[in-house]
Order: structure tokens, then sequence, then C-alpha cells
């Protein structure tokens, strides 16, 4: 035992101290990052930022040179806190606020305390800097707008926050980031890689020369140019045609997909999101609840498509072979299909076959169409998930996979939603029950650019690229065979011709005669969509959404534009002249027809959207 | 060497000479780190060890020419000498740091406490070889612990506590010789109480001691349990508890209550008092599985622990050579601490017995205290980790202590 006892102690020192080791060495992780929190310094060096420029090559951002200024917590002395403060115009207790939080987030990693100096501050502070221990100057490359337009589809940079942090390791607290459009889908490309310097320090936090000499340290990646699809012209003329409006216009390349123009509805200049003003800004337009500026009409805005649907109805209809071309249909001002009250109408000769049943809209027609195809089946489910098969083949009723920052699916009915709302199968339901769905009323919903994309299809007759925003990466085309790959619809091309001439006609003698561009041959569709809004718990109609489609020029399409104009009232009215002189602004670059120019620049929508807040009683559609 | 020599124990030599290379690897690095900026300081940490490396080799062929009775013979001599050389600081010796522990002598500085405990060692060994001594007779025990307790004071007085602590490992070599279980047993117990009074607090300890003994006495009451004994134990559980606390709040300075209070968990300031533990504890756990490689550790380049190349030799371990090679350190000694113990019990002789035993329990302290507290799980005492540390004396010191011992292990089959 005496022997023993000895033995026992010893070996029981032993393990207790692998055990210890064990756990210090192997178990707990943070000491390896303690350490290299303590003993090496990373030293950041921010690229370039690529820049943006247009389809035609016109510069739309660039950057500029900004400071921030740094603090690491544990190096801080006390200091002279007035004049800092004086120079830097921060109040103190401003000041002691960021420096907490900063010291919260780490104290030994930089925060930012004052972001995005004036060149004058900076210049000031610099010769002041060393007598500020612990706080340093970082440069980076902030945004410098050559356009005041595009907000929506450039987006914007801004501070990447805490949760991103978390996600990704590239990040750290200070990073600038895209947070919306291109700038937030191509973030990738554009922010090129920063460099990175390890820098052995001691325990005095004295700078003993390069980790490792240098090994682990990299220059920093100046971030890709690229060219969008979009043609700034064209989107500063969109955008000055919207002024006073809300709604949403989508131009497509039909040919490559190409976005042309990408305009909401009201809009704001991208250079209030730059700087130190950045933020008031930003809140100032995030909590304009009514006009949502930052709101993408163009890529959001679910709307019902209204009578530019009817193509689509008319294209269905005759790829299931239930109507002819020449087949008519008569209309008494409406049809009645037994409910207690007809689908009304417009007035216009009757009874028509489709050519000029798509260049009159009438909706008679199209809800004998749409009825027929879908009681062309034994059952309705079927009938309605043909229609839906169809409709999903044009990008509808679902999200495109475009390349841009945000979107909506819209909504396509189909079988099992109709069950549901029915209440199938204790109750049937049949045909007539979905018949507005003919004219795009009823239950579908479509965002501006599915409409712009729907139109590039029958531009193209049949076929389409999906809709995309990057053409070039440092001059080099985009090969991504999601954006080059042709989608085919399954309708065959063939019956798209009567449905071209159709639309040919609206122009010629249709619902849009008005609005025809000297020398170019355009094919287009009104809507006239009604819609609802709630005031005090009462469904309430607004005055109706004016929506226009057109493609020009019938035989050669360059331009396909989808137009809404919210409450514009009927589709000509505003949609169609924008569309027009869309158009014309694209392919001739000049505009002929000042006087309708002029009559969409000095009319303004303003009162009619302050009707629904006025909290009187209003009249709508005058 | 006579007839019945019968060679040298080559496994512990080849542990020596393991411990004190893969030490002076470690000096390396951290003094590489330390005089950075100034390379003639620089130049001279490491080669000086390697100097006293170098003159320890000597030492070693001397210590093992000599002949094994002569330790024996001359160990109350040694001892002498060793007591005048601890005395006589407090009249020659130079202070460094608050501490009157070296003899300046040109440019070195020797500190007699690091030989001191080899001389105690011999005494030890001597004093209870004798043929009329016996270590159960109280009067013996007394005139042990005046041998222990003679240098000990003289260190304590320098002061250097830690090194005082030492001498608590000749109880080892006391046990073994027959002391009753008890000692180790009341100074186990003291132990705890004190460890458990800076932890809770008097109250709760006295409390919770109270309660113990009240239930033990309870349960015992069928057998008649005495009374008497259990209040004489309470009243001296209870006098001791509250004079640690007395002691602790008016004898110890600021700084040791401060290192009792990292080691307890009472305190988190990473640049304050707990600093030194800290960084040894990153550096260390920086290391991981592999370590960082040789003269690569960042902790120790930086050198954010301090005195690295001396107590804190085993952080740098941790830090370049990661758990494997720190596995390395403790499993050597334990290795050796364990062949040392086979060693001892081989012995013929009580002097040689008692001597193996005090360099065992030497040894074995200075590995406890020392990884104990640069690993964290003992207050910080400044005390140097054997064979590794950074110091000529130290060094020298352990040299001796282990060297005498493998002399007489060779020489055991001898008559005396």
């Amino acid at each position: 035992m005496r022997k023993l006892l000895l033995y026992i102690i010893i070996l029981t020192t032993g393990i207790v101290f692998l055990a210890r080791l064990f756990y210090l060495q192997i178990m707990d992780e943070s000491f390896t990052v303690r350490s290299q929190d303590n003993a090496i310094e990373i030293v950041y060096d921010y690229p370039q930022r690529g820049y943006i420029s247009d389809r035609n090559g016109k510069l739309m951002v660039s950057n500029q040179p900004s400071y921030d200024v740094m603090a690491i917590p544990r190096n801080l002395k006390p200091f002279d806190t007035t004049e800092f403060c004086k120079i830097l115009s921060i109040e103190p207790e401003e000041l002691g606020r960021r420096l907490d939080k900063a010291k919260i987030y780490s104290p030994i990693l930089p925060s930012v305390i004052i972001p995005q100096l004036t060149k004058a501050e900076y210049a000031y502070l610099q010769e002041k800097m060393r007598k500020y221990e612990g706080f340093y100057i970082q440069k980076r490359s902030l945004r410098d707008y050559q356009v005041d337009h595009s907000a929506n589809v450039l987006g914007y940079i801004a501070q990447v926050n805490q949760q991103k942090i978390n996600e990704d390791p590239y990040y750290i607290s200070g990073d600038l980031i895209g947070r919306s459009g291109v700038e937030k889908v191509y973030e990738d490309l554009l922010r090129g890689k920063k460099g990175v310097k390890y820098i052995q320090k001691d325990r005095f936090n004295r700078n003993i020369g390069p980790y490792k000499d240098g090994i682990y340290d990299t220059l920093p990646t100046k971030g890709k140019d690229i060219t969008i699809t979009i043609d700034a012209q064209l989107q500063a003329y969109g955008e000055k045609l919207m002024e006073n409006k809300r709604g949403g216009i989508v131009a497509i390349e039909p040919e490559s997909g190409e976005i042309l123009s990408l305009i909401t509805a009201p809009n704001y200049d991208p250079s209030l999101l730059v700087g130190r003003k950045r933020s008031p800004n930003y809140t100032r337009l995030y909590y304009d609840s009514i006009a949502r500026p930052l709101y993408d009409r163009g890529l959001l805005a679910e709307y019902p498509p209204g009578s530019p649907f009817k193509t689509l109805t008319a294209l269905i209809g005759l790829q299931e072979g239930v109507v002819d071309t020449d087949d008519t249909f008569s209309c008494n001002n409406g049809y009645n299909y037994g409910a207690r009250r007809p689908l009304g109408c417009h007035s216009h000769p009757s009874p028509l076959d489709m050519v000029p049943g798509i260049a009159h809209s009438c909706n008679s027609y199209f809800a004998q169409v749409y009825r027929k195809t879908i009681e062309k089946f034994p059952t309705p489910q079927e009938g309605i998930n043909t229609w839906n098969k169809h409709l999903k083949s044009f990008g509808l009723g679902q999200f495109m996979g475009n390349d841009l920052s945000t979107g909506r699916p819209g909504k396509i009915p189909d079988a099992e939603y109709y069950n549901q709302i029915y209440d199938y199968p204790t109750y049937e339901w049949y045909a007539t029950a979905t018949i507005s769905n003919a004219i795009g009323q009823g239950e579908v919903l479509m965002t501006p650019i599915q409409l712009a994309n729907m139109t590039a299809i029958i531009a193209n007759r049949g076929w389409y690229y999906t809709p995309h925003i990057l053409k070039k990466i440092e001059g080099d085309p985009i090969k991504e065979e999601k954006f080059t790959k042709k989608n085919k619809t399954t309708i065959d091309p063939k019956h798209f011709e009567p449905v071209v001439e159709g639309m040919h006609q609206v122009y010629k003698k249709g619902t849009a005669s008005s609005l025809q561009i000297p020398g170019i041959e355009i094919a287009g569709k009104t809507g006239t969509a009604e819609n609802f809004t709630e005031i005090d718990g009462k469904r309430t109609q607004l005055t109706d959404h004016s929506i226009f489609i057109a493609f020009a020029p019938v035989d050669d399409p360059k331009i396909a534009i989808a137009v809404f104009v919210e409450n514009g009232y009927w589709g000509s009215r505003y949609a169609g002249r924008i569309a027009s002189l869309m158009v014309e602004k694209y392919l001739k670059k000049e505009i002929t027809r000042t006087d309708m120019e002029d009559w969409i620049l000095n009319h303004s929508l303003k009162e009619e959207y302050a009707k629904p807040l006025s909290g009187e009683p209003f009249r709508i559609n005058q | 060497m006579g007839k019945s020599a019968t060679g040298f124990d080559w496994i512990t030599i080849l542990i020596y000479l393991l411990l004190v290379g893969f030490g002076w690897a470690n000096i390396y690095s951290a003094s590489l780190a330390e005089d950075h900026s100034d390379f003639f300081e620089f130049s001279q940490i490491y080669s000086k060890q390697a100097l006293w490396i170098i003159l320890s080799f000597l030492l070693v062929i001397i210590l093992l020419s000599i002949e094994a009775k002569f330790y024996q013979r001359f160990s109350s001599v040694i001892y002498a000498i060793s007591l005048l050389s601890l005395a006589g600081l407090f009249i020659f010796g130079s202070t460094i740091a608050g501490q009157t522990a070296w003899y300046q002598i040109g440019p070195v500085s020797i500190q007699p406490a690091e030989f001191a405990k080899a001389a105690t060692a011999l005494a030890v060994a001597k004093y209870l070889s004798g043929i009329q001594t016996n270590i159960k007779d109280f009067t013996h025990q007394l005139r042990v612990f005046l041998i222990v307790g003679l240098p000990m004071l003289l260190v304590l007085l320098q002061p250097d506590a830690g090194s005082a602590m030492i001498y608590f490992s000749f109880a080892f070599a006391l046990y073994r010789e027959g002391l009753h279980f008890a000692y180790l047993l009341l100074g186990f117990f003291a132990a705890i109480l004190f460890v458990a009074t800076l932890a809770f607090g008097p109250l709760w300890v006295i409390g919770g001691v109270l309660i113990i003994l009240i239930l033990t006495y309870l349960k015992n009451l069928k057998r008649r349990p005495n009374l008497i004994k259990y209040l004489f134990f309470a009243a001296v559980a209870v006098g001791f508890s509250l004079s640690v606390n007395y002691v602790f709040q008016n004898v110890f300075k600021q700084h040791h209550r401060d290192r009792f209070n990292i080691v307890l968990g009472r305190e988190v300031d990473s640049r304050g008092i707990g600093y030194n533990t800290n960084q040894s504890e990153i550096a260390i756990g920086s290391g991981g599985l592999f370590g960082k490689g040789w003269t690569e550790g960042t902790q120790t380049k930086g050198h954010f622990v301090p005195e690295q190349h001396t107590d804190y030799i085993f952080s740098t371990v941790g830090e370049e050579w990661g758990f494997l090679g720190s596995t390395f350190i403790i499993g050597l000694f334990v290795l050796l601490m364990l062949r040392l113990i086979y060693l001892a019990e081989r012995q013929r002789s009580t002097f040689n017995r008692v001597y193996g035993y005090g360099v065992i329990g030497i040894i074995f302290m200075h590995f406890l205290v020392n990884i104990g507290m640069v690993i964290g799980i003992f207050p910080t005492v400044g005390i140097p980790l054997p064979f590794l540390s950074y110091g000529g004396s130290g060094l020298w010191g352990f040299t001796i202590l282990l060297f005498i011992f493998v002399k007489l292990d060779s020489e055991r089959m001898s008559f005396n």
C-alpha cells in the first residue's frame, strides 16, 4: 500500500493533466480564435467595385472614394472627445453609443464609427488622426451614379448586416454589399475580392512583421465590369413618361430575351442612397407606404392582366382545336352563360370571327372560346388543368427564373384550386364558374414582366428566352444556358399568325387605332382591368387599371412591351399612349407625335390616387 | 567504481537527455521571440542555456565519478553548507523582483535554493537511515520535520513561497518509511478545507463540516460514538477554517489573493491579474492536435505569455507541438517518476531508498505545481519545470538531485 500510493498519485496527476490539455487543445476551439485575435492583425485592402454600363456602352455606375472612421475598441486610449466630435459633427452621446456597440460586436475587430466622410472632413481629420489612438481611416469605394434613373434596376449597396456576416465568412462588419437590383444579384462579380495582409503582433500590439512571411497574404482583385441589357435612353424616357403616375413598364427584345427597360413608378434618384445622407433618405423612401417608391411594380405587382390575356385564350382554343379562325360568335352586348348577370361587352359589329374579335376585344367571343376549351374535356378539372399547362409554358403562374433580385409568380389557377374553393366533390363546378379567366379577370394574376414576356412570345410566334438583365461580363457576352436556351410553348407556331394579325388590327381599326406610329407596323392589345380596394373594411371599386401590350415591327419584332398604369381608366388612354411613345422612341430614336407626348407628360393621376385616401365619397372611371 | 557496480540506469539518463534537449528547443523558440528587437540580448538567452546544458553534462560525469559512499558520508556537511548559503543570502545576496534569492558572481547569478533541495534530501535520507531512528517515534518525527523545516523557513523568508512549498514533498519519503497515514490524510483534509474556505467562505465550510459531523454522529448513534472526539474534530475544523480566512485576508498580499481568486474562478479579467494564466491557456489551446510547428507559435513569437522561457515554458510546448507534444512531455515525466519509484524500491539501503523518494517527491511537486499552473488548474506559483525551464541554477540543481541517485543506484549492491 505504501508503495502503491505514490504510483496512484503520479498516474492520476498525469491523467488529469492530459484531460485538461485535451479540453484546451482539442475540444475547445475558442482558444485558436482568441490566439488569432490577439497575435495576428488582419488588414484589408478593398478593391474597386465593377462598373455598370448599359447595352450601348453608356457608363451608368462608377465609383468614388470614401473614407470611414474605424475603431478597434481594445486599442482606444482616452482622447479629446470634444474636439473629435466637433471635427466630425457628431454628438458625444451618439459617439458613446457607437463605441459601445463596436465593443459589443468585438473588442479586437474594427467597427465603422463614422461612415463616409466628405473629402473636406477627411482632409482635416487625417492630420489629427494620430492623436486618436485606436481609430483609423479605412478607404473604400462608394458608388458614383452617372444617371439619375434606373434606381430599381441598379439597386444599391449598403453596409452588410450581421445576419449576412454570420452566414458568409467573406464579409466583416463595415463591408459594403449589394442589397437590391443588379448590385445584389451580381454581387459576386462586382465586388471583386478584397486583399488581406496578416500582420504578426506582439503583446504590446506592436507590428513585428508579416505572419509566416506573408504566405497567406493576398492582393485585392478588382470587381468585374458588367454590361446590362437596359437601354439607358429608353429607360430614362419611360421614367419621364411615368412621372405622376403609378405602375410599371417592361420592355424586352424578343429575339434575345434581353430586358430593354424595367420601369417602376414612382421612382427615385439612385444618388439618394449614397453617402452619409443614405440612411435618412432610405428611411423616407421606406416609410412612404402610399407611393411605395422602393416597390418594383414591374416585377412585384400582380395585376389582373385584363384583355391582353384574350390572345392566350385564342391561342389555347386554336391549339385544342375547339375553334377555327373563321368560326364566328355573336355578341349581344355581352355573353349570357346562365348566370344571374351576363358577361358584359361594349358595342361593336357582331357576329365576329377571330381577327376582328381580337381587334374589337369582344368579351363574348373569348368567353365562348374559353368555355369550349374547358368543355372539350369530360370534366372541368381536366379542362382547367390543360388550360393551366398551356399557360405554364408561357412562364405564367411561376417564378420565371430570371436574374432579377426580386419577383412574384403571379397566379394561374388549376383544378385543385377550384375544387377547394367550390368544396368539390360535395359541390360540382363547371367551366362557366371560371368564365372571367377568358378575359384576364377572374383568378388570373400577372406581373408586368410576365405580361411583357407573353408579348415577346407572341412576337416570336411561340418561343422565348428567359428574360434577363446581364448582357456582358468584362465585354464577353454571357453564356449561361438558362438565358441562351430557347423555351418553347405548347402552342403550335402556326396558330400565332391569326393572333398577331388580330393584334395588328387593334392598331389598324380596333381599340388602339388612334395610337399608330407613322412608318412602323405595330401589333398590340389594350386592357382595362377592374380593381378593388378596401376602405374602412368595405370593398370599394377604384378606377380601372390601364393596360397595354405591344410589339413592333410586326414582321421583325425588335421590342415587346407591357405597360401598366394603375387607375389609368381604359387601355389606350394612358398605357396605350405610353407604349406607343416608347416603341417609337426605341425604333426611331425620336418622337414625331409631340402632342401625344405632351398629353402624357402633362397628365397626372395624383388626384385619382388621392381619392381613396380622402375619406370622402368619390366617383370612378371619369 | 567498485566491483559491485551494476551500471547506470540508462532509461533514466535517456529521459533526462530528452527532457533537457526538448526543453532547450523550446527555450530557443521562446527567447527568439522575446528579444526580437535586440539581437545582442537574444543571442544570449538560448546560447546561455546551451552553455549551462553542456556544463551540466560535465557535472554529470563528475557526479557519477564520485564514489557513492561520499554522498552518504558527507551528507551532513553538504546540508550544513547549503543552510549556510541560504542564510548568507540575507547578508550577501542580491534582490531581484523583491526576492533575495541570488548570489551575483560576475555575470552569473546562483540561486542556492535550487541546490538546497538535493542537500535536504541527502540529510533526510541520512537521518532516517540511522539505526536508532524510528519514524513512528514522535521525537524523531520532530527532528525530521526540523531537518526539512530549516531550509524551508530560510527559503520562505526570501520570500519564495513557491520553492518553500516543495519541501512538503518529503512527506512522500517519510510516508514510505512508515510515517502514519494520518499525517498525509490530515494534510490532504487541511488542503481541502483551505481551498473550500477560500472558494466558499468560512461560514459555508463550517456549516458543511458541522452538518457532516452531526449526520455521521447520528448515524453511528447505536455504536455509542465518542462525543468528545467529534467535538474536538469540529473545533479543529472550525478553528482551521477561520484561521485560513484570517491569514488569507490579513497576512496574504493582494497579489497572492488575486492568484487564488483567478484559479477559483472568482475573477474574469483577460488583461488584469489573470493575464498570465489566460495567455498561457490561449497559447496552449491554440496549439491544437499537432501544434503550430517549432518557432511558428504566434503567441510565443508575440511574447504574450510572460516568463515563457522560464516558468511558462510548457505553454510553448503546448502551442508549437500541440496535444501530441504536451502528451510526450507529460508522458516522459510520468515515465521518469515511475522508473525512479522502481529504482528506489530495488535499493538495499534505507539511505538510498529515502533519497530516491526524496528525488521523486521533489520532481513530482514541481511537475504538479508548474504544469497545473500553466494549464490553469492551479494557482500561479512561480516554480520552474524540472529540466525544461530556463535557468542554470535550476538545471544544475535538478541534475545534481537526479544523478546522485543514478550513482547511488549503480552501486546499490555494495555494502555500506
